[in-house]
């Protein structure tokens, strides 16, 4: 569970954009969570939730949009979308594999009051 | 009332990364080949570390972060291997951050060898976090089964290395060897596996002599 220090990332990079913007509240942030990021995006919106209070993000509503493990074999060029983790080319057996999306976790963008 | 939308695409943990792409340039400069180890509580990982060090004392110079929720225990065992040990005592929280490591940063001698840092015991979130190393070893402790790295993805395919420990107790366990080998290479093909048990001593030669060449290489590097 260590999605309470990634959301207290978050609130660092959302206080200075915040500050930035001379914003009044934030209203909405949006998030890109990629299926191997390691988060839990349940655990993600407890913590937001839990961390929000008495912040400029008080009423903020948080959205996530998960992200798929996608991977290009690098022999055939075939692109498959991974959910087993198994890291074969399911077209040519082939384990030279790279990663294209489903690792990231992105502070997308944030929907302020100004 | 104006509303604004602004797009940011900042990485979450990108302060993290910073700071360990930053300890990651300093000690490989300094020549030092740090590691960083993962495992579940009980894995073995302070015992497999207590035997690196009985091996390495004689001819090389190492130091170890150990990383731990609560007590000093763990930096305790290695300081009476006579090895310098710092103890970073998180207080509840389940992963070392990068951070940490800087706050240590200073003391760590110039000359050393090799740095271990020894995580908190979690298969899950130190995998998130990358503190500044060249190596990453996740273990596996027979009892735990050979199903964990379907299970735990992300602390073995962010491994270059994982060792299976207390493989003197595969004759009495219901653990496939070669089943956990297949499924760890499935989902990482580039893992370089060792089975040790550092209670009988055996497999630790091997590991000793991967982290020298390891060592070999980055100093090379360098050179």
């Amino acid at each position: 569970m260590h999605e309470l220090s990634i959301v207290a990332n978050l609130f660092e990079i959302l206080d200075e954009q915040a500050r930035e913007k001379k914003a009044k509240k934030i209203i909405t942030v949006k998030l890109i969570v990629g299926k191997l990021s390691g988060v839990v995006p349940e655990c993600l919106e407890t913590a937001f939730d839990v961390y929000k209070k008495e912040t400029i993000a008080e009423g903020a509503t948080l959205k996530m949009e998960e992200v798929p493990l996608k991977v290009k074999c690098r022999r055939c060029g075939t692109e498959i979308t991974k959910d087993d983790f198994i890291f074969i080319c399911t077209s040519c057996g082939s384990r030279e594999l790279t990663t294209i999306s489903g690792t990231e976790l992105l502070l997308e963008k944030i929907e302020m009051e100004v | 009332m104006k509303k604004k939308e602004v797009l940011v695409l900042e990485e979450l943990l990108g302060s993290n990364k910073k700071i360990a792409a930053e300890i990651r340039k300093k000690l490989e400069e300094k020549g030092i080949l740090t590691t960083n180890i993962l495992g579940s509580p009980g894995s073995g990982k302070t015992m497999l570390l207590e035997k690196i060090a009985e091996r390495m004392r004689p001819s090389y110079s190492m130091a170890v972060i150990e990383g731990d929720i609560e007590t000093e225990r763990d930096a305790e065992r290695i300081r009476a291997k006579g090895i310098p040990a710092w103890q970073i005592i998180t207080g509840g929280a389940c992963h070392l951050e990068a951070k940490m490591i800087g706050k240590i940063f200073p003391e760590i001698p110039e000359n050393l060898d090799f740095l271990f840092i020894e995580n908190v015991g979690n298969l899950v979130c130190p995998a998130s976090y990358d503190l500044g190393e060249k190596i990453r070893c996740v273990l596996l402790s027979a009892p735990e089964g050979d199903d964990k790295p379907k299970k735990y993805p992300k602390a073995f395919t962010t491994s270059d290395c994982l060792i299976i420990t207390k493989s003197d107790l595969l004759p009495f366990l219901p653990f496939n060897l070669e089943q956990a080998k297949k499924e760890a290479l499935e989902i990482n093909p580039n893992l370089k596996i060792f089975a040790t048990s550092a209670l009988k001593d055996s497999g630790i030669e091997e590991l000793i002599e991967f982290f020298l060449s390891s060592l070999h290489n980055l100093r090379q590097k360098n050179a």
